[in-house]
């Protein structure tokens, strides 16, 4: 029987997200002949979101645009789902693994009486069976797991699908779902922007970390060159966010977030175990650190000892080298 | 007002994980409560020593998680419930609709839970009982004010935070930063001993296997790959920082 799989396309500031487009590689993942996948975009602004997706295919995108829509509510957002799941009938919704996608998909999940598989790194297709592979403990052992029942909802770990690509001649159809205006339970009443312009650290290729050798939120600053010229994001082990120096946002562990970007500059982290959970999928580590005993060297491709605040100002000169030639 | 914390039992994190017989090994592992529901106890307690009330706690777990139970007795919540059934199988659609045949009856005013266990780590109980409950949520926050009927939370959104009115009765997951939890006190753990703690079967729920069948399952278990050491770079830092940057880009060909 075929299926309609249905791809939750984030958008940020009006702006498809990368993550948008591993989500539609997931489906096409999971897609047999004959199924249907179907693209789901919601907001205030998202017609440059709409242009930028169709090039991707999909046999309908379906859009919700609405003022209440502006920033992500529980209530507006689900009010929006609902609408498109009402005509879509999807088999399957899919999410990326984001701020978002991990608030929405458990509420779509019961909304539909549906299983859920979360934080899903990889896919693969076993004749015809979809089978998600997801870290547990934050990566210190992996599980695959399938569905028995259907329907399905399931959110896949930004960097770690292949994004889909475009396709050749596709026939898009877009239908606007009107919004149902919900009464909000939730109201925004302030956001405060940390981030603007920054690259969200699940979503980074390079992550440039600071531990407690740092010694203070000043001492962030030759990190936060470092990832600004390599265009990622500064993370932090908790001994850092512990000791203050920086916000449990950034923490990088068993607790905190798990990244697997393709390069991890470690510096001033030993390596806790809890950390190296939350980072040694990365595709290549580098440790800077004093401690030539420091466990992070144990999973670091490459390892300098010494200072950080003599190594990370050179290696931004030198990266800065390349890049320009 | 009457607080209900989720509570579930987990791995230390200090712990290294090992695969026996096609499942992870317990022996000798040191359990701890999930690190981000011990925020949520933490907060249930100040809360209602702030507003009055009472904190109970929910958990779903074999014998074992009544350790964590009663050491969050002795942090300071009143009671505690714990639901323990080896039919319940290990998958978050089934868990949920456990927690949800006991909480419809009990009409919270606050559930408080952690934005996701570190064992699992999906995230998904809380969010999928606010979901069932049909009631208002906010997840991953790191403030909780209440005033009357409503609370105002600050939520943690990838970095950047959102302050938000919410209506009660409500869902709210615990994000790091919110509090930091006590330790119990030895007259709290003196104390704990005669809390009352109520062990429920899926039968005490008026629930069947049936009821609560899983949508996922396991099929495989694994360790991953192990990393090997690789180089340390020796010379003086101007030198290691050029010959870092160059076999990044012919080496490793990551740049």
């Amino acid at each position: 029987m075929s299926k309609t799989i249905l791809v939750y396309a984030e958008t940020r500031d009006g702006k498809l997200r990368q993550v948008a487009l591993e989500t539609l590689g997931a489906a096409r993942l999971i897609a047999g002949d004959g199924d249907s996948i179907r693209i789901l975009v919601a907001g205030s602004n998202i017609t440059e979101a709409v242009s930028a997706l169709k090039p991707y295919g999909g046999e309908i995108i379906y859009t919700v645009e609405h003022d209440d829509l502006e920033h992500y509510n529980p209530d507006a957002y689900m009010a929006a789902i609902e609408a498109v799941l009402g005509v879509a009938k999807p088999d399957a919704v899919l999410f990326g693994h984001t701020a978002i996608g991990r608030d929405l998909a458990p509420l779509v999940a019961a909304s539909m009486d549906a299983g859920q598989i979360s934080d899903v790194t990889a896919i693969e297709n076993n004749s015809g069976e979809a089978v998600f592979t997801r870290p547990l403990y934050a990566g210190k052992a992996f599980e695959k797991r399938v569905f028995v029942n259907g329907p399905w909802v399931v959110t896949v770990r930004p960097n770690n699908i292949p994004a889909a690509e475009a396709v050749e001649g596709v026939d898009t159809s877009i239908e606007d779902v009107a919004f149902p205006a919900p009464s909000l339970r939730s109201v925004i009443k302030d956001v405060v922007r940390k981030t603007t312009g920054k690259i969200d650290l699940s979503e980074a290729k390079i992550v440039v970390s600071g531990g407690r050798g740092v010694k203070s939120a000043e001492g962030f600053k030759p990190l936060e060159e470092l990832a600004e010229l390599l265009g990622g994001a500064v993370g932090a082990s908790r001994g850092a966010c512990d000791a203050g120096y920086c916000d449990y946002a950034l923490q990088i562990g068993q607790t905190g977030k798990v990244v697997t970007p393709e390069i991890y500059i470690a510096c001033g982290i030993s390596g806790a175990i809890q950390h190296l959970a939350g980072m040694s999928q990365s595709r290549v580590i580098i440790a800077i650190n004093k401690d030539p005993e420091a466990p992070i060297f144990k999973v670091a491709d490459y390892g300098i000892v010494g200072d950080l605040f003599d190594i990370v100002p050179l290696l931004t000169q030198e990266f800065r080298k390349v890049l320009v030639s | 007002m009457k607080i209900v914390v989720l509570l579930k039992q987990t791995f230390d994190t200090e712990e290294k994980i090992e695969i026996e017989n096609g499942s992870i090994a317990e022996d000798g592992v040191k359990f701890v409560i999930n690190p981000y529901d011990e925020y949520a106890v933490e907060e249930a307690v100040k809360l209602r020593d702030e507003h009055g009330g009472s904190v109970t706690l929910l958990s779903v777990g074999p014998d074992r998680t009544s350790e964590a139970l009663r050491t969050a007795l002795a942090m300071g919540a009143d009671d505690a419930v714990l639901i323990s059934d080896e039919r319940i199988p290990d998958d978050e659609y089934a868990v949920s609709k456990v927690l949800h045949a006991y909480l419809a009856k009990e009409t919270p005013d606050l559930i408080l839970g952690g934005n996701f266990s570190v064992d699992r780590g999906s995230g998904q109980v809380a969010i999928r009982l606010a979901g069932l409950l049909g009631i208002a949520h906010a997840g991953s926050i790191t403030k909780l004010t209440i005033s009357g009927n409503k609370a105002e939370v600050h939520r943690d959104a990838e970095g950047d935070l959102e302050v938000l009115e919410v209506q009660l009765p409500a869902i709210f997951t615990a994000q790091q930063g919110l509090n930091e939890p006590r330790y119990p006190s030895l007259p709290g753990i003196m104390k704990a001993k005669k809390k009352p703690f109520q062990t429920l079967s899926l039968d005490d729920l008026g629930l069947s296997e049936d009821d609560i069948r899983p949508a996922t399952k396991q099929s495989d278990l694994s360790l991953p790959p192990e990393r090997s050491a690789g180089r340390i770079l020796k010379g003086e830092p101007a030198e290691v920082a050029h010959e870092l940057v160059t076999l990044l880009r012919t080496e490793s060909k990551v740049i």
